[in-house]
């Protein structure tokens, strides 16, 4: 499978996320470059975190305009998967390739720390390395992660088995006390009907080797890669 | 165009004597364009012009220094393998204390230009920040400022801050201070200095556009601040994080076309102080339009685009003929660039405007090393250390109830978790920050590529300063090297943000020389180089309160091997706890002393710069011998507070036994120097004792790591889930 990553001004997880890449997968990862329309036919294509054109209109509002938004948006309608991290998910929402909306954390702040994170859907093509019953240590880094949908599109979400992952305490429980941004259902991260875009807010990323002492993103990468 | 007065030349904070020297040196009276030009490139911002004969007198060699002090924006250290790391502390107090969101913001955008214009890619941050007392509305408002500005722009521009400190004195009330680090790393021979080499090569600015923000900002940084100081607020210049992290790619693109001859941020005194710091450099000259400046207003006036402070902008000279390959990179990033002239050799900076010569002026009459004056000021004993000398510990009261003491102090500010202000930065971004999960007295942050990494920390008690400015600045510099070495570390070169009141008071320059002499010998000491900072005086309300001398030092240390990083955090239970260095009946200074029994003046903690030298040297070697499984130093809040930073990052308990040598409360609280905690195997134990005695250093097995409570001679202090309670929420709940 062929990698490929979105540079769009203000990325700014770009670097990180074709390291780990590169680096599990052990081959090239593609920089697809947002004034660019051409996918250099990868297969899986990234949008990382950051700050994407400053994010001073709306988190992604000015992304989801870029030509290379465009390509992504007919590889997803294709069937082509989509992962967004982030930035990356603020954008996959705001150009409705899934649905609902990132709100400011209900508490105003940014907040970067390591979370747990529970995943409830294992079948899908990021999870299926994942155990249900375990607790991952990810980190998070956002001000606006508090997802949201109306009452409709939460209830189709859950029914459709669509949440990836809920924050939760270190035992597995999924707690209002952790739940970092006050997101519907603690839900950190969904994919879309067609099971072939994700978005998540918290860095798999930034957790993949020994020399940061934590692994556990790495599982989520390898369930893509092997 | 009309001539300048010496009313005016006063109205800007120039000296009759100095108005004086630009006649002399321009041979005529200066224009008024002219001479705002020396007033900001004179002020004390831009010329250190009041402490410049001090800084000269701090050790500047090493065996890996590829920069020296005052040689290029940054200092520029040598790190093998064909790396450097590009590293620099940075004031922004003034405009901070005005406007706390936008002066903390642009503080964090001018550093990381500093080290990003030399050809270095910034991998991490660190701050130091003072405040006044935490339970008065201003400095609530001013902390969330802060904090918000330094994250806004830090977490955008998308480097990690990975440390840094945060103290609470009455001193700061009105003057916070808020010092900026950044580290970059660059390879050894593709980076860039702040020249202006090559007659005729073409001199374009690029990124933002320039405005009226930050006009006389240098200046307005160079006095008192005052209840006018309000009407400065046009000083203050505006962040834009998008714009930095888009200048700092290109930038990157630009060195690696090998069309850039030099290049340099724009800061303080903005195209003044590059064109004429790059020309007077390179002994040539430049010539500047400023019709060709892109603006973002109408009807600027000549001087005003040429002190203008707007963010985000750099020079850059590019090679003739290879003017395509960086404009093709400008374009790239969509980025706003202007050919405003071309680099001469007539050893003088000429700015043109609507076709007249505006300004025409030497450049090294303006730069530092050049025509810039150069004062020694008067200083005497401060009377306040008659009050230091009055002090003795007999007169306190040994406090019953120290477990009441205990919690006290796990809640103040000054010791308290800063958890609710850094948890506002992002300090994972670039997965280079290996202390995330594995905490050390100093940061660590890998070198990618490579096995090394680099050890990071600010450190200044100002309180020991002021108590003490030669023994406070020393322990300073000792507690910044023993904070790299108890992480498994080598200190390697300083960078230094001297915070001090104003010069012109002799107590205050009395501070200021005492802590160079300080500063100087303990750098000589530990080997470790000063590469350069800034020093931020003034910092002082006309009422006449000086903060306390703040000699910030940011230290960078080279961890050579991954195996020796050694962190904080208790290991296991039955590991051995053991003090290594010399206990003391000392509570000076201390915050026990200071914040519980509310004792202002005595003197500095115990200190032997030798001992310390002999202390971190035998750490380092126990750490590269391996048997260590915990190191962590005791500073503020003493013995108890480092054994409880210990338990809390690994949820482990500990009993240890007190030595009835000593008060009980000087050996839990007192702060005496040369210590630090480190735990070990049972079975390391006969190899520490060897080790430490072979060094002639004093050692005790002071307890074991067990249960999950602190027990100090049998008495409980309370679990240490309960009190990692009390620590975790004191600043978040003091702020609600």
């Amino acid at each position: 499978m062929k990698f490929g990553v979105v540079i769009f001004p203000g990325s700014n997880c770009d670097r990180d996320l074709i390291d780990t890449l590169s680096k599990l997968s052990d081959q090239p990862v593609e920089e697809l470059w947002h004034k660019d329309t051409d996918l250099k036919g990868v297969d899986f294509v990234f949008l990382p975190g950051g700050f994407s054109y400053g994010d001073y209109l709306r988190s992604g509002a000015i992304a989801k305009l870029s030509p290379i938004m465009q390509s992504v948006k007919e590889h997803a309608d294709k069937g082509g998967y989509v992962m967004g991290i982030c930035n990356g998910f603020q954008i996959l929402c705001e150009s409705g390739l899934l649905p609902g909306a990132l709100l400011r954390n209900d508490h105003q702040k940014f907040l970067c720390k390591n979370v747990y994170l529970r995943p409830v859907n294992t079948e899908l093509k990021i999870t299926k390395s994942l155990d249900s019953n375990k607790s991952y240590t990810i980190p998070i880094a956002h001000g606006e992660g508090n997802y949201y949908a109306d009452k409709a599109t939460i209830e189709e979400l859950e029914a459709n088995n669509q949440v990836m992952f809920r924050y939760c305490d270190i035992n597995g429980n999924v707690t209002k006390e952790s739940n970092p941004n006050g997101s519907i259902n603690n839900i950190a991260g969904i994919c879309n009907k067609g099971r072939n875009v994700f978005g998540m807010m918290p860095h798999p990323e930034r957790c993949f080797s020994e020399y940061l002492f934590n692994t556990d993103g790495r599982a989520i990468f390898n369930s893509i890669i092997k | 165009m009309e001539l300048a007065t010496l009313e005016q030349a006063k109205q800007l904070g120039l000296l009759a004597e100095e108005f004086e020297k630009i006649i002399e040196i321009l041979g005529r009276t200066p224009n008024f364009t002219e001479l705002s030009i020396y007033s900001v490139m004179w002020s004390e911002h831009c010329s250190y012009k009041n402490s410049i004969t001090w800084l000269k007198t701090l050790p500047k060699d090493g065996p890996y220094m590829l920069a020296k002090a005052g040689e290029e924006n940054a200092g520029l250290v040598d790190i093998g393998g064909g790396l450097a790391v590009c590293f620099k502390i940075e004031s922004h107090n003034h405009p901070s204390a005005i406007e706390p969101y936008q002066g903390a913001a642009t503080g964090v955008g001018g550093i990381n230009r500093d080290i990003f214009s030399m050809g270095a890619r910034p991998i991490a941050q660190l701050n130091s920040l003072r405040f006044g007392n935490i339970q008065t509305a201003r400095t609530k408002w001013l902390l969330k400022g802060v904090v918000k500005g330094i994250g806004d722009y830090g977490n955008a521009f998308g480097i990690p801050t990975v440390g840094g400190e945060v103290y609470f004195d009455d001193c700061y009330e009105t003057n916070i201070l808020v010092n900026a680090m950044s580290v970059g790393i660059a390879k050894v021979g593709t980076t860039i200095s702040a020249i202006a080499e090559g007659l005729g090569n073409p001199v374009y600015i690029f990124g933002s556009t320039t405005g009226k923000d930050g006009i006389h900002g240098a200046a307005f940084a160079s006095k008192d601040i005052s209840e006018d100081s309000i009407n400065d607020l046009p000083s203050v210049q505006v962040g834009d994080p998008f714009y930095e992290k888009l200048i700092l790619e290109a930038s990157m693109e630009l060195i690696q076309t090998g069309a850039v001859i030099g290049m340099q941020d724009m800061g303080a005194a903005g195209i003044t102080c590059s064109t004429s710091e790059m020309a007077a450099k390179s002994k040539t000259g430049m010539v500047v339009h400023l019709d060709k400046v892109p603006l973002r207003q109408a009807n600027m006036k000549g001087w005003e685009i040429l002190l203008s402070e707007s963010q985000e902008r750099m020079l850059v000279i590019v090679e003739k003929g290879k003017e395509h390959l960086a404009e093709a990179i400008f374009k790239k990033w969509e980025i706003t660039y202007s050919q405003i002239g071309e680099v001469t050799d007539s050893q003088r900076v000429q700015y043109y405007y609507h076709g007249e010569l505006e300004a025409d002026i030497p450049a090294e009459s303006l730069v530092l090393g050049g025509g810039a004056p150069i004062y020694t000021r008067e200083w005497e004993t401060p009377q306040y250390f008659k009050d230091i000398e009055r002090y003795n510990i007999d007169n306190i009261p040994q406090v019953d109830n120290l477990k009441e003491v205990a919690e006290f102090l796990m809640q103040q500010p000054n010791i308290a978790s800063k958890k609710w202000i850094f948890n506002q930065y992002d300090s994972m971004v670039g997965t280079v920050n290996q202390s995330t999960n594995f905490p050390s007295d100093a940061a660590i942050v890998k070198i990618k590529g490579t096995d090394k990494s680099l050890a990071l920390t600010v450190d200044c008690n100002s309180r020991y300063v002021y108590s003490n400015p030669h023994v406070g600045c020393a322990i300073a510099v000792a507690e910044a090297a023993r904070n790299i070495v108890c992480s498994g570390a080598r200190p390697s070169a300083v960078t230094n943000c001297l915070n001090f009141g104003n010069p012109y008071d002799k107590e205050v320059y009395y501070q200021f020389k005492h802590s160079i002499d300080g500063m100087r010998e303990a750098c000589l000491k530990f080997n470790t180089p000063v590469t350069g900072g800034n020093v931020s005086f003034y910092n002082q309300s006309t009422e006449g309160v000086a903060v306390y001398p703040t000699p910030t030092i940011g230290m960078v240390g080279i961890l050579e091997k991954p195996e020796h990083q050694t962190g904080l955090a208790f290991k296991e239970e039955g590991d051995l706890i053991y003090l290594i260095g010399q206990s003391q009946n000392d509570i000076s200074s201390s915050q026990y002393l200071a914040k519980y029994h509310k004792v202002a003046f005595s003197p500095a903690p115990w200190f032997d710069l030798d001992e310390e030298k002999r202390l971190q040297d035998a750490i380092y070697e126990s750490i590269e011998n391996g048997f260590i499984s915990s190191a962590h130093d005791v500073s503020e809040g003493g013995l108890f507070v480092t054994l409880m930073e210990s338990a809390m990052n690994s949820h482990l308990g500990f009993r240890i036994q007190s030595d009835n040598a000593f008060r009980k409360d000087a050996w839990l609280f007192g702060e005496g120097q040369s210590r630090v905690v480190l735990t070990v195997k049972p079975s390391q134990r006969e190899l520490l004792e060897n080790h430490f005695g072979t060094h002639g250093l004093n050692y005790q097995h002071i307890g074991e790591v067990k249960g999950v409570n602190a027990l100090i001679d049998g008495e409980d202090f309370g679990s240490i889930d309960q009190l990692k309670s009390l620590y975790d929420n004191a600043i978040g709940n003091a702020l609600l």
